[in-house]
């Protein structure tokens, strides 16, 4: 009889003790474009690091097979339906989603989009990775680190109609008085073709003999850079810089044709979106002007269409740009 | 003479009961499949045994499993639609296009469904009418019809239909009875009974098991496929318009792949791949088993590709238990 009742009360105790750990496990869904992608493995590195800090959420890594967004939608269901308090999503369909994501913020489950967004009728809100005025200020920073005492320097870009492209450049020319003695000489287009970008860069060394950067806001146009600059044998003479991809970089910088160039982390984006989910879950609302913090990255200030920018792009170098070029 | 006629032997007019011929059937097996996949999902989730998600999930099925019906039918008469997937996108396209026009609901509804009968026409011609073999016809037709629908949209999408229009997909008939479910347990019954209790129906089964005997027996041979191949393309384009109202836009890439999944359904249902044989209830209850599967995996957050395995692993061990049953049986019998 004692047995049975100490069994009883330790069977009912653990239920208890069950029952209110749940309740106060909070469920974060990362959900991604598909599974598989090392970008998006890297996201969920930074959310499981999220996660660990604030030691009371538990992080759910999921996504379809193939970027579809019928495949996205199955995965948003299943999500609903085991209740989860907050789904941050890389969207793999601007509007395709937001029926599925308007059902689930109607049961109360916060929704942010990050990285590739949603249509505002079907998020809270929608993080950014960078923004274009910080990305405009990047590209020309990480030129003049290098030219101390100034110099030329030239932007090949992808298309003449590009639109970030030619946001970017634009901001690069509002902050580029700030940077003493840089002058951009020249802007030419590679159409985002490696070839193209390869000749027109041969052309810059060519016409500009006392050229001492050159900046690439696209990760075609950055490659072929490189590699021109390397073929001219003007490494250590022209630095190549701009916005590129670690993985088709790291030889260019082991090399030394670029000393760094910049972009978004994944990982750091991961684990915004988890601290922000987090936030809206403890109560913070999103509405233009509102900041939700965001951890160790700070806080993000929420704009008029309830978007936010996370950080400046992140800088690879020859430090950290073989740890990266294995993830993207 | 009265004894010659108590000795005489009493022929059967079928091999085995009725009751012996059931628990040997496709179907039995098949729906104790799907209840031990249902019994391991409620075990696994608390949360599957909820009717409102139980009925979010019919969504992973319903739209496939009405094309599934009428590739039974074509499959079943030793023919195969492949392009049914590509249809889906083109009459999305079309009907996003007329909404770009200022089209409302019920002309969207027309226009889509002729959209799917023209394709549906386009192939059934193909075959009957240039005798050229389906599984070729119907490979340059996806590539066609998906390459139209990515010639007129680019890398844009359509959106901005109208309101009424989403009811399709995301509507709800009576409390969790979405309009989508309705409209496959209709078109399970309809199909039930054109393919079981019509002349219609054994016309396809005379196709299917001999094409030849079946065009000197008086059978349109011709004439059947072609409707077949119509209703084929009927049935994408009401998945069609189910799928983009629950979507509420349209892109090139809208169900890409599904032709694979529809013919994985209906073989998972007992119909043989080489014609002649098969149920439309057996293909209900694979819709059934699939959605099952998707969602019980989903609720326990398992990757995608461990789905596709174990679907893959379901289709090889279910049509294969049978042949080696059979197998084993006849061993023992020598």
């Amino acid at each position: 009889m004692k047995i049975l009742k100490t069994l009883l009360v330790t069977a009912a105790v653990s239920v208890a003790m069950m029952a209110t750990a749940q309740a106060e496990t909070k469920k974060i869904a990362l959900v991604v474009k598909a599974l598989g992608i090392g970008f998006f493995e890297a996201a969920n590195k930074g959310a499981q690091e999220a996660a660990k800090e604030l030691g009371d959420v538990e992080v759910i890594y999921t996504g379809p097979t193939t970027t579809t967004a019928e495949g996205q939608i199955e995965v948003i269901n299943s999500l609903i339906a085991q209740k989860v308090d907050a789904i941050a999503v890389s969207a793999n369909d601007t509007n395709a989603l937001v029926p599925a994501l308007k059902k689930a913020m109607d049961r109360g489950i916060k929704v942010i989009s990050w990285d590739s967004g949603v249509a505002p009728e079907g998020r809270l809100m929608h993080l950014n990775p960078s923004s274009n005025p910080l990305i405009g200020n990047m590209i020309i920073k990480l030129a003049a680190d290098n030219l101390p005492d100034g110099g030329d320097v030239a932007v090949l870009s992808a298309t003449a109609t590009s639109t970030n492209q030619n946001v970017w450049i634009e901001e690069m020319n509002k902050v580029l008085p700030n940077y003493k003695g840089i002058n951009v000489v020249a802007t030419v287009y590679g159409d985002d073709l490696a070839d193209k970008s390869y000749r027109e860069t041969q052309g810059l060394i060519q016409s500009h003999p006392n050229l001492k950067a050159i900046i690439a806001p696209t990760s075609v146009g950055i490659v072929a850079a490189a590699q021109a600059v390397t073929d001219a044998g003007k490494i250590g003479q022209i630095n190549v810089t701009g916005l590129g991809l670690p993985s088709e970089m790291a030889g260019h910088v082991k090399s030394g044709a670029s000393k760094s160039f910049a972009i978004w982390n994944p990982i750091d984006l991961g684990y915004s979106a988890t601290m922000i989910a987090n936030d809206l879950i403890g109560g913070a609302e999103a509405k233009p002007g509102a900041e939700l913090k965001m951890g160790r990255m700070g806080t993000v200030k929420l704009d008029d269409k309830n978007e936010g920018a996370m950080a400046d792009p992140f800088i690879y170098d020859a430090k950290n740009v073989e740890e990266f070029a294995k993830i993207f | 003479m009265a004894d010659v006629q108590t000795i005489a032997r009493h022929i059967p007019d079928r091999l085995e009961s009725r009751g012996a011929r059931l628990i040997k059937s496709w179907e039995t097996l098949l729906v104790a499949v799907a209840l031990a996949i249902f019994l391991v999902n409620s075990f696994a989730s608390p949360y599957f045994l909820d009717p409102w998600n139980l009925s979010d999930a019919t969504f992973n099925f319903t739209e496939k499993a009405m094309i599934a019906f009428a590739m039974a039918l074509v499959i079943i008469s030793g023919e195969i639609d492949l392009s049914v997937a590509s249809i889906i996108a083109l009459t999305s396209t079309v009907m996003g296009y007329a909404v770009q026009l200022g089209f409302d609901t019920p002309a969207l509804v027309m226009i889509g469904l002729a959209t799917g009968l023209l394709c549906g026409a386009f192939n059934g011609l193909l075959v009957t009418g240039l005798g050229l073999p389906s599984i070729v016809v119907t490979i340059g037709t996806m590539s066609l019809f998906r390459g139209l629908s990515f010639l007129i949209l680019g890398d844009q999408a359509f959106t901005g239909y109208p309101a009424s229009f989403s009811w399709f997909g995301q509507g709800y008939v009576w409390w969790v009875f979405s309009f989508e479910f309705c409209l496959f347990a209709a078109l399970a019954v309809i199909y039930g009974v054109v393919l079981h209790k019509t002349n219609f129906g054994r016309a396809v089964y005379a196709i299917g098991n001999n094409q030849t005997a079946a065009l000197f027996s008086g059978v349109r041979v011709g004439r059947v496929k072609f409707v077949l191949f119509l209703l084929t393309g009927l049935m994408a384009a009401i998945a069609s318009i189910c799928l983009t109202a629950r979507l509420g836009s349209t892109r090139p890439s809208i169900a890409l792949g599904w032709e694979l999944e529809v013919v994985t359904m209906v073989v998972l249902g007992g119909v043989n791949i080489l014609g002649g044989s098969g149920t439309i209830p057996g293909v209900v209850l694979a819709a059934l088993i699939m959605g099952m599967v998707t969602f019980g995996f989903g609720l326990l957050n398992v990757p995608g590709i461990v789905m596709s395995i174990f679907i893959g692993l379901l289709l090889i061990s279910v049509i294969a238990l049978p042949i080696l049953y059979r197998r084993f049986r006849g061993r023992r019998s020598h």
